[in-house]
């Protein structure tokens, strides 16, 4: 959710019930609006907050000019004092795989993690025990470009893609429209797109070029894991993610408001295809 | 209009030179006096006519660009008058126009106009401001404007645009000399009165191409230029023609641009999109009323009320500082709920257990205790197991085995108020839904529901499709996810609750512990500092349920005592299933035991203790927050307490789930002879066994041939 907007935001994203206390939203808004003046950042977003059994880590992320662009992920344990975290890699993606459970809540904990490896000594190979020590900062990292290319949504025509290149954020923008809005076709992935390539030409015929650069919801797999509900009669649309519990997408319809945050343990529902 | 007119007089009076040859390019200009609605140009028009056809035409492009814009009126007529009287003032008007189109034009095009240009770029929307601030004044440069029409080409929808977007770059300069912000214009207004004398028609023509080029220079940032966007917005305005188009300018120039991105497909409207807001809104409007219809027996009802309605807005309010919460208006409307609950059914006392999301609908949950003697009695389900011991083997005794299954026998329910039913838990989706009541639960759907794991779909009815299949549809599964969430996380600091006092108890307890409890009363509170850094200092009051599916342990072999001496015999006869003759009991932690006692789920603790902030911590509360049910919170601020749920229904685990796999094939049948499985005899044995027979038969043959001729007669028959 933007910054600049919070309060309302945290107002409309709070039918999943998780939120924040008074003081850590005052901290925001103060917070954040120096970080975008350190940083410079065209707009600041506070991206959520993961839950850590000592403590936790609230997520803020700074977008360039272009939204598609790759983006800085900070990180605060008091909403005051954020640090920047490292740009996310293959290589980080993979040894965080191996490490399951909750997030303890503090940076610098290390998870250890044995691994066989095959160790050449002369022309004998052994496989040894290696105990890979994998540190908390590297999973958050992971963990959160995880979640932002698996389940970041943004609404169709907030963003517009130019001739040239970059993304811009759509000025006249002005919410979906009701029939829209409860479509999941409406809503795309807030990442690079992968999947456009392999529409047929029939259904690209029907895309306008510069709205319809982004994959779509709606051919998510597993089917059925978005959770899309109207709340207060049809004065906001919420779409929740099942593979990702926590993440919330909330959004006024025929209204320019709409974010996400994520406020949840950091754990990929893998069980997601037995609970359908 | 006076003062434009004298300003212009006074830069007429630096600028003597300019008013022949301008002027005559103004009266060729002037001849073709259209501004919107006249055939495309062309660049014959050269100022070779005469000055008489001056005066009147210069007459009609005021008259018309006055009715084609509407405020013009005035503008219009003081200008006439205005020409034939000076020669020299009059030619002001056009002669400044035409200072504007002649070397500023085309040396500061670009200064005239980076102000302009910073607008087009920001926004139509200034832009469009300024031609909406200019427009009195368009009459005035109407000449202007029909000439710079004579120089181009152009569609005649376009024409008006051109006068609007040609005035708003020559106006620039002009408001400026009101405003003095724009020391660039100020200098061209001085600079090109040397250049201007020597304007020639192509270095006109030079100036206008540039300005268009200018114009149709595309956006780095979108791609649209400024001279589509124009044209496009002056030729909606004239389509549609717009009470106060001055006014809401900005907002069709917005609008322009959003319909960029839409394409018309449909044209039709859907009309009923607002309904259900205000449906919903009225349901909601008569929470609010409800409090105004009580009467008499308001003395009553309110001194019930108290006792059962909880205060939710404070217990929101503790949360809230813990960072969990609905928000306040939605928690508002569910107090209003809550109280429309305890209003219509005979509550005793009535707790917000918490919010459960689901796929297509959540659930809003109240945890409800009856006043004595006034539940409400269910309908008794059938027991669905039953004992084929005396089922339907009397006709088939002969011909099909017996089965010797026997169902386990269905452990009984709990008693309501006792145990996994002390509570009643009704149900809404929304506050302003009626409340429905669940049903009570059983042990069987709790052993089950502890082996599913399914998402919520927000309909009660909805039947739910697992294995080990669950006896039951989604109201029975919310009520046993709802128990094992209250047996598992309701917990309460320690000494806030203590055990009834009561003789011969402790005698009793053998078989299933203490089950109830009080409040204390002197109860002193327990330091916030000391329930976040001890879990021995919460405890939990609500009875830990067992692997049976009940709290209180049922043992199914000592009830049925009776019935074992019939089956006894029977039991004897046939083989025995595999039922075992004593079953343990299960026993669990008993009631108001230490949260400290929990066990830890794969290293990690089952709870997170947490003080609400730690800036302020002399007024912070105490926050628990489990692990195992991820969603359950309790705080207290040392003497209150509360407990609460927000999340998808589900415990946590670190393992992936997996689901039971099938029993083994059960031994039903008793094997003998006639149901072994036998592998059918090969040819040969089939052979040799024949062979064998007929060896057998041969020596018996030979002695009565004759009768068995006849015999195999009839036999090959």
């Amino acid at each position: 959710m933007d910054a600049e907007s919070l309060l309302l935001s945290l107002e409309l994203a709070s039918g999943s019930g998780q939120g924040l206390s008074p003081d850590r939203r005052a901290s925001l808004l103060t917070s954040l609006m120096l970080v975008k003046r350190d940083y410079r950042y065209n707009r600041v977003l506070f991206w959520g907050r993961i839950l850590g059994l000592v403590a936790d880590y609230y997520i803020a992320q700074g977008l360039s000019e272009d939204q598609l662009a790759p983006r800085k992920t900070l990180y605060s344990l008091n909403c005051m004092e954020w640090s920047l975290l490292p740009p996310a890699t293959e290589e980080m993606a993979m040894q965080t795989s191996v490490v399951k459970g909750r997030f303890m809540g503090d940076p610098s904990h290390e998870y250890e993690h044995t691994q066989l490896q095959k160790v050449h000594e002369g022309e004998k190979v052994f496989e040894e025990e290696v105990v890979v020590q994998i540190k908390e900062e590297t999973r958050l990292v992971s963990i959160i470009d995880q979640i932002d290319k698996a389940v970041a949504v943004i609404p169709r025509g907030a963003l517009f893609k130019t001739p040239f290149g970059p993304i811009h954020v759509n000025r006249t923008f002005e919410g979906l429209s009701l029939s829209e809005a409860k479509k999941l076709s409406s809503y795309f992935h807030f990442r690079e797109p992968v999947e456009l390539k392999n529409k047929t030409l029939l259904e690209k015929a029907d895309l306008d070029p510069s709205l319809d650069f982004l994959d779509s919801l709606e051919h998510d797999i597993p089917k059925g894991s978005w959770s899309i509900q109207m709340e207060r009669g049809n004065a906001l649309v919420v779409l929740r993610s099942l593979l990702w519990p926590g993440l919330t997408f909330y959004h006024a319809p025929r209204t320019k408001n709409c974010g996400y945050i994520y406020v949840g343990t950091g754990e990929k529902n893998i069980d997601l295809p037995f609970m359908l | 209009m006076e003062d434009l007119i004298s300003l212009k007089q006074e830069k007429e009076n630096e600028e003597p030179e300019e008013t022949g040859q301008p002027w005559q390019e103004m009266a060729a200009s002037s001849q073709d006096p259209e501004p919107g609605l006249s055939e495309p140009r062309e660049s014959e028009q050269r100022p070779e006519t005469g000055s008489q056809p001056r005066s009147s035409p210069p007459q009609s492009p005021h008259s018309r660009a006055s009715t084609a814009l509407a405020d013009l009126t005035g503008p219009g007529t003081p200008s006439p008058p205005s020409f034939p009287q000076e020669s020299f003032s009059t030619p002001s008007l056009p002669a400044l126009a035409r200072q504007d189109i002649g070397s500023p034009w085309q040396s500061d095009t670009t200064t005239n106009v980076i102000p302009e240009a910073g607008t087009v770029h920001s926004g139509h929307l200034e832009q469009s401001s300024d031609k909406g601030e200019l427009t009195p004044h368009q009459t005035c440069q109407s000449e202007g404007n029909t000439f710079q029409q004579s120089q181009q080409t152009k569609h005649h929808v376009h024409g008006p645009k051109d006068v609007s977007h040609k005035n708003s770059k020559r106006k620039e300069p002009r408001f400026d000399i009101f405003r003095e912000e724009d020391s660039n214009s100020n200098a061209d207004l001085d600079q090109p009165e040397p250049g201007a004398s020597e304007v020639t028609p192509s270095m006109l023509e030079i100036a206008i191409q540039n300005a268009k080029a200018y114009l149709l220079k595309t956006s780095s940032k979108s791609g649209l230029n400024t001279y589509d966007h124009l044209s496009n917005m002056l030729s909606k305005i004239l389509d549609e023609h717009p009470e106060n188009a001055v006014d809401i300018i900005e907002n069709i120039s917005q609008d322009v641009k959003m319909a960029h991105f839409s394409k018309k497909l449909d044209t039709l409207q859907d009309e009923c999109e607002m309904l259900p807001i205000y449906e919903i809104a009225e349901k909601q409007k008569a929470l609010f009323l409800q409090g105004n219809l009580e009467g008499a027996d308001q003395e009553l009802e309110d001194e019930i009320a108290e006792i059962s309605l909880p205060n939710v807005m404070e217990s929101a309010f503790y949360f809230e500082q813990a960072g969990v919460g609905l928000g306040t208006d939605e928690t508002y409307r569910i107090f209003l709920a809550l109280k429309q609950l305890t209003d219509t059914h005979p509550i005793q006392r009535c707790r917000f257990w918490g919010k459960i999301l689901g796929l297509e609908m959540n659930y809003i949950v109240a945890e409800v205790e009856f006043r004595e003697g006034e539940d409400e009695e269910e309908l008794e389900e059938e027991d669905v197991t039953e004992e084929r011991d005396n089922g339907n083997s009397d006709a088939d005794e002969d011909e099909l085995p017996k089965s010797f299954y026997k169902a386990p026998q269905a452990i009984p329910k709990e008693e309501s108020r006792t145990g996994a039913n002390k509570y009643v838990y009704f149900v809404c989706n929304e506050p302003g839904r009626p409340w429905v009541k669940l049903p009570s639960v059983t042990p069987a759907q709790i052993v089950i529901a502890r082996k599913i794991k399914k998402f919520f779909t927000g309909r009660l009815d909805t039947p739910i499709v697992s294995y080990p299949p669950f006896p039951g549809n989604e109201s029975n599964y919310l009520r046993a996810q709802i128990a094992r969430i209250s047996a598992g996380t309701h917990v309460s600091p320690l000494g806030f609750y203590q055990f009834g006092e009561e003789e011969g108890e402790e005698e009793e307890e053998v078989e299933g512990g203490r089950d109830s409890f009080e409040e204390n009363p002197d109860f002193e509170g327990v330091r916030v500092i000391d329930l976040v850094e001890s879990l021995s200092n919460w405890v939990h009051h609500v009875q830990h349920i067992l692997p049976q599916g009940r709290c209180n342990w049922f043992n199914p072999i000592q009830k049925s005592e009776e019935e074992e001496e019939e089956e006894d015999e029977e039991k004897e006869e046939e083989e025995k299933g595999e039922e075992p003759d004593y079953i343990e009991q299960e026993v669990g932690p008993p009631l108001l035991t230490p949260v400290s006692e929990d066990l830890e789920i794969q290293n990690i603790p089952p709870w997170t203790t947490r003080l609400s902030s730690h800036l302020i911590p002399q007024y912070a509360v105490a926050v628990l927050r489990s692990n195992l049910w991820p969603g359950a919170y309790a705080f207290s601020n040392g003497k209150k307490f509360e407990n609460f749920y927000i999340g998808w229904g589900h415990k946590y685990s670190p393992d992936s789930y997996t689901p039971p796999a099938p029993p083994s094939v059960y031994q039903e049948y008793p094997s003998g002879p006639a149901i072994t499985e036998m592998d059918d005899p090969s040819v040969e044995d089939e052979q040799a066994f024949r062979a064998a027979q007929e060896a057998a038969v041969l020596p018996a043959e030979e002695g009565e041939e004759t009768e068995e001729e006849e015999d195999e007669e009839d036999d090959y028959d």
